[in-house]
């Protein structure tokens, strides 16, 4: 499917990255786009692709070249109006994203995230002690979907009624990123009526007095950023904070459970624990792709490319690019995989990482000490989505330690 | 090409050889030299790639941005004046020779 162009030595690739099968099973057709060279055309859309991890760090971390106001989806905010008011973090450059970003970093910074310690580790013994008794069961939806949507709303200050709504508004805006296919527009049916709720939930007057919601109001107390900005950002946290730690979570219990070995290892050296979520992310990135859009013409690799051009990073391809890592499709929880670009990288990136991990270790170290083995009964389900990768359903039995 | 030193609490010192336009946090990374955990990859995110510039090459460092600042106030070892994130310590020629210090501990 690859070919080189007759007019240039730009790689031609025809596949559609959005089709359904690919984002079910998206490894081979990266490994064709690695393969093909470090910059690719994708016909399809008429953009450019990188799957290489050298390419795709570089990318990210040259905002100047390579902006995110004219949104990080495939659609360009310059020629098309955005389907909700853009982020005031992720679909903006500095100077403006300087200012939201460094108040998003006061908030989730490593101090505030050491805090939450305690209230995660009871809700997780909760969560898996429950879970335990029954022996069988699934660990998306029993585990990595019951735990971040208990404690992640909660340390944001939300309350505890209609939480679905956080994973159907999470679902609809990274559909959001991708194409019109299928996908783009079930979300966009469900919109209004999602988007009405969380607007709602980002108000003041709804969250909590102590929460991550409410300590980013107090910017806007002081000065810093509007009323109205604040509101955007409670909403940035419920968009970026929720789907994607489930889906994280998930990827790792996954790839637990399909490499019996590793929760050996992982068994017998518990300090492990915060290294299996780092190289889950790169192993099975939650977040797939984000775009840029280049402000000038910029020459990659050889490749001419022009101003205003959409540029597609395979975060996914990047974090298993063989140049980079050693046998990179191995799940290998010892391997140190800290670098990765599944957080992003450079100014954009994810600025609730820490919050992210804390979950994820807090809820694996409640399992290791509570269950000897921890094994696939059927198949997962894959759960499919234009930007994020996860499993809808990952049937498994655990025998307790 | 720069070198730099890294040397850590029990006095040991580890000097390697660095492209210009690589960071300190990086360089560390990739000669494996431990003592930095780096667990964000660079994006200023987890204050654990900690050092303490030597007191000889402070004057030679870029200065601190607001973000690290912040970042810097959450390390779990002592804030000191030559504190810095060695992620946001991109290397230059002019930075040939650089010693750093590392914390008791990054977490």
């Amino acid at each position: 499917m690859v070919e080189a162009k007759t007019d240039s030595k730009v790689p031609v690739v025809d596949k559609d990255p959005f089709d359904l099968g690919i984002l079910a099973d998206p490894f081979d057709f990266h490994e064709e786009l690695r393969e093909a060279g470090p910059v690719v055309w994708l016909e399809q859309y008429r953009l450019w692709g990188l799957g290489r991890y050298e390419n795709v760090h570089a990318t990210l971390n040259d905002w100047e070249t390579f902006c995110s106001s004219a949104g990080v989806g495939i659609s360009n905010f310059r020629k098309e109006k955005p389907w909700r008011e853009p982020s005031i973090l992720l679909e903006k450059d500095p100077p403006e994203h300087t200012r939201a970003r460094s108040i998003m970093t006061k908030v989730l910074s490593p101090v505030a995230v050491r805090k939450l310690r305690s209230d995660f580790e009871t809700a997780a013994e909760k969560i898996v002690d429950e879970v335990i008794q029954r022996g069988e069961f699934d660990a998306a939806t029993d585990l990595a979907e019951a735990f971040p949507t208990k404690v992640f709303p909660d340390a944001v200050g939300l309350t505890a009624h209609e939480r679905e709504y956080l994973l159907r508004y999470g679902n609809i805006a990274f559909n959001a990123f991708g194409p019109r296919n299928s996908l783009f527009e079930a979300s966009m049916a469900e919109a209004p009526e999602v988007s009405e709720w969380i607007i709602d939930k980002c108000r003041r007057e709804a969250l909590s007095e102590h929460g991550f919601g409410a300590q980013i109001f107090a910017h806007a107390d002081q000065g810093e950023i509007t009323e109205h900005e604040a509101g955007m950002l409670v909403r940035s946290l419920l968009t970026a904070g929720l789907d994607t730690t489930v889906n994280g979570i998930g990827c790792a219990l996954r790839s637990l459970a399909a490499n019996p070995e590793q929760w050996q290892i992982l068994r017998n050296n518990p300090s492990l624990v915060r290294n299996v979520f780092d190289e889950t992310l790169r192993y099975d990135s939650p977040v797939q792709t984000f775009f840029r859009t280049t402000t000038r013409e910029v020459e990659v690799e050889g490749v001419k490319l022009g101003e205003g051009e959409k540029v597609l990073m395979f975060l996914s391809a990047a974090n298993r690019d063989p140049r980079r890592w050693e046998n990179p499709h191995d799940f290998d929880i010892q391997r140190k995989a800290t670098g990765h670009v599944a957080f992003g990288s450079g100014i954009h990136g994810c600025v609730g990482q820490m919050v992210a991990r804390l979950e994820a270790e807090v809820l694996l170290s409640a399992l290791l000490k509570r269950v000897k083995t921890l094994e696939l009964t059927s198949e997962p389900t894959v759960k499919l989505n234009n930007t994020t990768r996860g499993w809808a359903h990952i049937p498994v039995s655990v025998t307790a330690a | 090409m720069p070198s730099i030193t890294y040397v850590h609490p029990n006095g040991e010192r580890q000097t390697v050889e660095v492209k210009s336009g690589t960071s300190v946090m990086q360089a560390a990374m990739a000669e494996g030299i431990s003592g930095i955990v780096a667990e964000c990859g660079g994006s200023a995110m987890c204050a654990t790639c900690h050092v303490y510039v030597d007191p000889e090459f402070v004057e030679h460092v870029p200065d601190v941005q607001e973000i690290e600042d912040e970042m810097l106030e959450c390390a779990a070892s002592e804030r000191r004046e030559s504190s810095r994130l060695s992620c946001q310590l991109v290397v230059s020629d002019e930075m040939d020779g650089l010693v750093v210090h590392l914390p008791e501990t990054q977490v």
